[in-house]
């Protein structure tokens, strides 16, 4: 069964759905969507540097995308504000990755593929990467999920219960470093910020718990995974981008119910 | 002595907010602290709970001591659903009877089905509240909790931790900007700007030359001010 290339990309596109679905959820939550974009950008750079190293592409890209998360988290607050030094660091270790990989002759670099994805070409070793990262994400996450939601709430009512609200961002940092890590071969750094904000504002009008809202996100983006996968293969258009337009199409269908069903319990309460 | 600090310093940044102090508070004592805007209450109160790691001496809790925190006004985003439930329920789920009873407790029953960004101020300060009782403190803190509430809503806030405080004989440290409140409930005043400028008995506090200095007080707007005592006090604000 894992011989069909389809099967192949189908697994992979699930997996990644699913480990980013409540990560997602916390990026909306504490408004990070940009910290994510930035972590996901840096990955470009990690990939240069495994091919200049000849180590795993993903062991490369989860340092730097680590690396990258903790220094803006350490460097916040002194003296600029979040998103100068995000835009600044994600867009100049995008930029050094280019130039990075444009350097290494001998190889034939598809740069397209870690820009935009190449789920099509999925392997089965790629696949154990996913499904293993996507696994220690969700663990990672439903471990912590009292304690992340608390911190994200309020840092002092963590405090006063006992948990470090530094110690559950470090947590999120991670989780975030590993789900860019496995996601880059599926749509690619430049979308990977999409699979993780728009499953979970999709969801959000639907939701009264923060449970339901993962859960939820985690439906809508395996479902985008399947349907965009498919159509990519009906109209022949490139894969990771009709992944993202599908989730795209699913978010405007849920942003109308909501402002409809806002507006009649308006109407409905004066 | 339930918690005691001694010769606290807190910087913020390069900024020093607290300096020097030793304060403490008995079992079932209620201590209101009061001072300016930044004159570091809540930087005071955050070191308390371990929230801000003090620059150097020590805050020290007697063993076993549970505190119950509620914090100045909780903004909750709009994008993160939370049913009333579900929060009282952060970090552990108590048992169901518990949680009933610390919400009658703090006057909310019936508010579990609800989302907590569609509660009305005073409200959410009770379910604060009643998330707080769900410890069974021994030490209660609030940190300016009446903000943003109008004077019945903050009345009425005050008269529940006196209900609260009654049935469960905990002692209370509160940060206030209402000096009224302040005078009529607490056992002990601690007048706080940077340092602690004096503490003691109400009385003797607001009688103090620290106290009516930092507050600009003279007795003809006393008299105005208690004369008003059952109308608005949103002009004392401008006090300050």
């Amino acid at each position: 069964m894992l011989d069909d290339f389809l099967v192949r990309a189908a697994l992979a596109g699930l997996g990644v759905a699913l480990a980013a679905a409540p990560l997602g959820c916390f990026i909306v939550w504490r408004r990070m969507a940009y910290f994510g974009d930035a972590t996901a950008h840096a990955a470009v750079l990690g990939v240069a540097l495994s091919l200049v190293l000849e180590t795993p592409i993903f062991a490369g890209v989860l340092v730097v995308s680590l690396t990258m998360a903790t220094l803006v988290s350490s460097l916040t607050g002194r003296g600029y504000a979040m998103d100068t030094l995000l835009g600044v660091m994600a867009h100049s270790s995008l930029a050094v990755g280019l130039v990075a990989v444009s350097f290494l002759d001998g190889i034939r670099i598809d740069l397209m593929a870690y820009l935009f994805g190449d789920i099509l070409a999925v392997g089965k070793t790629d696949l154990a990467v996913i499904w293993g990262g996507a696994a220690l994400v969700i663990a990672l996450v439903t471990y912590r999920w009292s304690g992340l939601l608390l911190a994200t709430l309020n840092p002092d009512l963590a405090h006063a219960s006992g948990i470090s609200p530094k110690r559950e961002q470090l947590i999120l940092t991670l989780a975030l470093a590993v789900v860019v890590a496995v996601a880059i071969k599926v749509v690619g750094v430049l979308l990977i910020a999409a699979m993780l904000i728009t499953p979970a504002a999709t969801a959000r009008p639907f939701c009264r718990t923060p449970e339901s809202m993962a859960i939820l996100a985690a439906i809508i983006g395996s479902s985008a995974s399947l349907i965009g996968l498919k159509s990519a293969y009906e109209f022949d258009t490139p894969t990771g981008p009709t992944i993202v337009c599908t989730v795209a199409l699913m978010f405007l269908f849920s942003s109308i119910f909501w402002r409809l069903n806002h507006h009649s319990r308006k109407k409905s309460s004066d | 002595m339930l918690i005691q600090t001694h010769n606290l310093f807190v910087h913020l940044g390069q900024r020093l907010v607290l300096e020097s102090i030793n304060m403490g508070v008995e079992k079932g004592e209620v201590v209101t602290i009061i001072g300016p805007n930044g004159s570091g209450k809540s930087t005071l109160l955050r070191a308390l709970i371990g929230a801000v790691k003090p620059t150097s001496g020590q805050v020290m809790r007697s063993p076993g001591v549970a505190i119950g925190y509620v914090p100045q006004r909780l903004h909750v985003d709009e994008t993160l659903p939370m049913s009333v439930r579900r929060f009282m329920s952060l970090p552990h789920r108590p048992p169901r009877a518990e949680l009933n009873a610390a919400m009658a407790a703090a006057g909310v029953s019936g508010l579990e089905q609800r989302q907590v960004m569609s509660l009305s101020g005073g409200q959410f300060q009770r379910v604060l509240l009643a998330r707080a009782l769900l410890e069974k403190p021994d030490l209660l803190l609030l940190d300016e909790a009446t903000q943003g509430l109008d004077h019945r809503g903050s009345a009425g806030f005050y008269h529940q931790i006196e209900a609260v405080r009654q049935e469960l004989g905990c002692a209370v440290i509160m940060v206030s900007h209402e000096l009224h409140v302040v005078m009529r409930r607490s056992d002990r005043v601690i007048c706080l700007n940077g340092h602690i400028c004096c503490q003691g008995l109400p009385e003797v506090v607001s009688a103090s030359p620290e106290y009516q200095s930092l507050f600009a007080l003279d007795h003809e707007e006393e008299a105005v001010y208690l004369h008003r005592n059952h109308h608005s006090f949103s002009h004392n604000e401008e006090l300050h």
